[in-house]
């Protein structure tokens, strides 16, 4: 087992390097650090001091890839490839644009990401399956149908409805609980309630339609047919056979998702006002920090792979057929 | 009038889109195999239904996509100069909608402004009301009364219009046979193509009897700059559709390509294949985008005089954005072709081909391609309703298509701060949620009908 931890590490290097290589194409090649500069400073008219001074400061003066002026080490380690690109590897972001410093910031903001993003996760889970079993169970009737056909309307609607819609009804006609904001220790409940609401609504439509198939996959297999064929009632072959079956895709689905939980949701945050990460990263696209831009691409891509790789643990954890050797 | 032809990027891309699709239907239309999916799809109900409003979609964005320079005048020598606004047929077609324009905000229907002004009455003395539209019911008194029967009356008369055209295009559709035209009304008839068209003449009495009412009034209201609602909304079908469709036609041919060459050839080229799309897959999509649009937009703001007009930096913003999402959205499709491919290239047919000594190239096209196309069709039916979903959300971060673009995304974003207002600006988000809703779900009902007629796994279990 360890050993194939190790090596699916391993395998996840090159995967790091290259999303890191794209990154820096991304943000040095195609767009140079003195377009930034100027971007920054706005508009053309710019003295090229101004823009020798800006880079100074925010550690964009030296050269890219290999710098002639230095000896030894430092012809490498003094360039924006390494300052800027490698140091990811080892977690160290460095300073924003306007001066912060990043790992702080996200060791700070990724707590209210995942406070959001947790019980939406789960709450949206209980929900999508209890409804699909219910359709399952009810399987070619009409309530099925109608089930279906409002699970399909629901997906047609835009994310954004739900959360302005949700505002709207919840926050300002009805004044049960604030718009946006956000609160520390157990005070946050009434700022996290909405929005997991809205979260688990939207969610709803593709999320149960997903599952329904999943279960009608499992309905129609062999040993559902000998469990029935043995006289269990149809309840028991549900939810002793069916859904523990049913359970490992759906298991796996949702373990992968897991660690970009901490990541959590652009839009929900920017709406209701979170201070998570989503809505860190709104604000570095919106004031042009490429700098944090380019750390959550990285973070992104590193929890992505630890969802891969927890996702083929948890496969041997739930499934004993499948051995990792 | 005179006008000069503007071919913008996105307009070739849908030039070559419709050319593609005609030369698609030709060859479908010349092969039974190919054709029988396809009468399955006209077969079911929901298929019709959706295909009528897809349709109608499609041909106000075609009409959108023509675009020209209008005549302006004439220069000393008498030969016509055109100005450097870009007009589209439909703006033709909807002539005052995009020209009257009021102050600010009025409600639908309204024939007063949405806020009190200052009113400098003839006596000389000056009052706070709310000021009179001034196009809005203008053909009203000036108090606005016996509105309501009026709009029933212009909505009558218009419906009546549009069901006039209906029956124009049924008796054409049906070579001139009126009994045929009787017979696909009968309710319980027989006639294949009943509920085809009973959604269209539902679709045409609503759209004429809105466009009859919006010749006098704000059908949907004005918004902040009192641009007539309706008519954005209008304008927003091309660009929902466009980042439907563009993008999967700029990711087709790399994910086709790859796809079917890593599972064929395997080995090495499967590996630097699968290490390209699980680098980028790696990546959130979100994020990906985020990155990109914002390199693009300062290669934009930096190189502005690159750039002919305002209108063509937007449409060029827009073809990125398609791209942008193709590169995050090409990945599944490959990952699906290369394990269809990986199944494919072990039968028989395939083996016998390569017995024969066919060359590696004609079997991918000869033997391989039109095996996996119904994969390739399924998935751009699929993506297309979470592209338009998509641009919304895009846009409201501020990373998606030009703020001078008419989109949906660029409608809610416009409008959702104005719900705190009160009492409530509500008609250009529901203009916009109502527009993407229909698409959406007609796009959503239409791929699941696609996805049963050709997907033969699911055949099997019926």
């Amino acid at each position: 087992m360890s050993a194939y931890i190790i090596r699916r590490l391993l395998y996840a290097l090159p995967i790091l390097i290259g999303v890191n290589a794209l990154t820096f194409v991304l943000f040095f090649v195609v767009n140079s650090p003195d377009d930034m500069a100027r971007m920054h400073l706005g508009g053309k008219r710019v003295t090229d001091q101004s823009i020798q001074a800006w880079k100074e400061e925010h550690g964009y003066d030296k050269p890219l890839l290999i710098n002639q002026a230095e000896q030894g080490m430092a012809k490498f380690t003094g360039t924006i490839l390494y300052e800027k690109s490698i140091r990811l590897f080892l977690f160290d972001f460095g300073q924003s644009d306007s001066g912060r410093d990043i790992s702080h910031d996200i060791s700070q903001r990724m707590w209210p990401s995942l406070a959001i993003a947790l019980p939406t996760l789960l709450v949206g889970l209980a929900v999508n399956i209890t409804f699909a079993l219910l359709l399952a169970f009810f399987r070619a009737t009409y309530l099925d149908l109608w089930g279906v056909v409002i699970c399909v309307a629901m997906m047609s609607i835009s994310g954004l409805f739900y959360i302005i819609g949700g505002q709207f009804l919840v926050g300002k006609l009805l004044n049960l609980v604030p718009i946006s904001g956000y609160d520390t220790g157990v005070h946050a409940w009434k700022f996290l309630i909405l929005p997991v609401i809205v979260g688990v609504i939207g969610g709803i439509g593709s999320g149960t339609r997903w599952y329904r198939t999943l279960f009608l996959e499992e309905i129609h297999r062999d040993y559902v047919r000998s469990a029935r064929a043995k006289g269990l009632s149809e309840q028991w072959v549900l939810f002793r056979h069916v859904l523990r079956n049913a359970l490992i895709p759906i298991l796996t689905g949702v373990v992968v998702v897991l660690p970009l939980l901490f990541i959590g949701s652009l839009l929900t945050e920017s709406f209701f006002g979170i201070p998570g990460l989503g809505s860190y990263t709104i604000d570095a696209i919106n004031n042009q920090d490429f700098a944090i831009v380019r750390s959550m691409v990285f973070l992104g891509a590193v929890l992505y792979i630890i969802g891969l790789l927890l996702t083929d643990i948890s496969y041997t954890i739930v499934d004993p057929r499948v051995r990792l050797d | 009038m005179s006008f000069q032809p503007v071919i913008l990027w996105t307009d070739a891309l849908v030039y070559l889109l419709v050319f593609l699709l005609a030369i698609t239907v030709w060859h479908t239309r010349r092969h039974q195999h190919l054709l029988m999916p396809w009468r399955r799809v006209a077969q079911s109900r929901i298929g019709q239904a959706t295909m009528v409003i897809l349709a109608f979609y499609v041909i106000v964005g075609l009409l959108d996509t023509l675009h020209f320079n209008p005549r302006s005048g004439e220069d000393e020598q008498g030969r016509a100069v055109y100005s450097t606004e870009v007009l589209s047929a439909l703006d033709v077609i909807a002539g005052p909608l995009r020209t009257q324009r009021e102050k600010t905000y009025s409600a639908p229907f309204a024939t007063h402004l949405f806020s009190k002004e200052t009113i400098e009455r003839a006596s000389g003395e000056t009052v706070r009301d709310y000021p009179r539209l001034q196009y809005g019911g203008a053909h009203l008194a000036e108090s606005g009364e016996g509105r309501v029967a009026d709009v029933f009356a212009k909505a009558a008369f218009g419906a009546l219009k549009g069901a006039l055209v209906w029956l124009l295009l049924m008796l054409l559709l049906h070579r001139l046979r009126v009994r045929r035209v009787a017979h696909l009304l009968m309710p319980g008839s027989t006639h294949p193509w009943q509920i085809g068209g009973w959604t269209a003449l539902l679709v045409l009495a609503v759209f004429a009897a809105l466009w009859e009412l919006a010749g006098y009034y704000h059908v949907l209201g004005t918004d902040k700059v009192g641009e007539d609602v309706f008519y954005q909304s209008l304008k927003s079908i091309r660009t929902g559709l466009l980042i439907g469709t563009l993008t999967t036609l700029v990711m087709l041919p790399a994910a086709i390509l790859l796809g079917i060459m890593a599972g064929y050839f395997r080995g090495w080229v499967d590996d630097v294949i699968q290490y390209l799309y699980t680098t980028l897959n790696s990546i959130p999509g979100v994020l990906l985008i985020a990155a990109a649009v914002l390199m693009m937009q300062i290669y934009m703001s930096n190189h502005a005089d690159e750039f002919n007009s305002l209108t063509e930096r937007a449409d060029l913003r827009l073809l990125f954005l398609c791209l942008i999402l193709g590169v995050t959205s090409w990945t599944s499709l490959c990952r699906l072709l290369r394990g269809e491919t990986l199944k494919l290239r072990e039968l028989e047919y395939v083996q016998a081909a390569r017995a024969f000594g066919v060359g590696h190239f004609r079997i991918l096209v000869r033997h391989i391609l039109p095996n996996v196309m119904h994969i390739v069709l399924i998935t751009i039916v699929l993506d297309f309703s979470g592209l338009v979903l998509a641009e919304a959300v895009l846009s409201y971060i501020s990373i998606g298509v030009d703020p001078a673009t008419s989109s949906w995304g660029n409608m809610i974003n416009g409008a959702r701060l104005e719900l705190a207002r009160e009492p409530v600006v509500w008609w250009s988000l529901l203009a916009a949620f109502g527009f993407m809703f229909t698409l959406v779900l007609a796009a959503n009902l239409f791929s699941d009908v696609v996805r049963d007629a050709f997907d033969p796994r699911l055949r099997r279990q019926r």
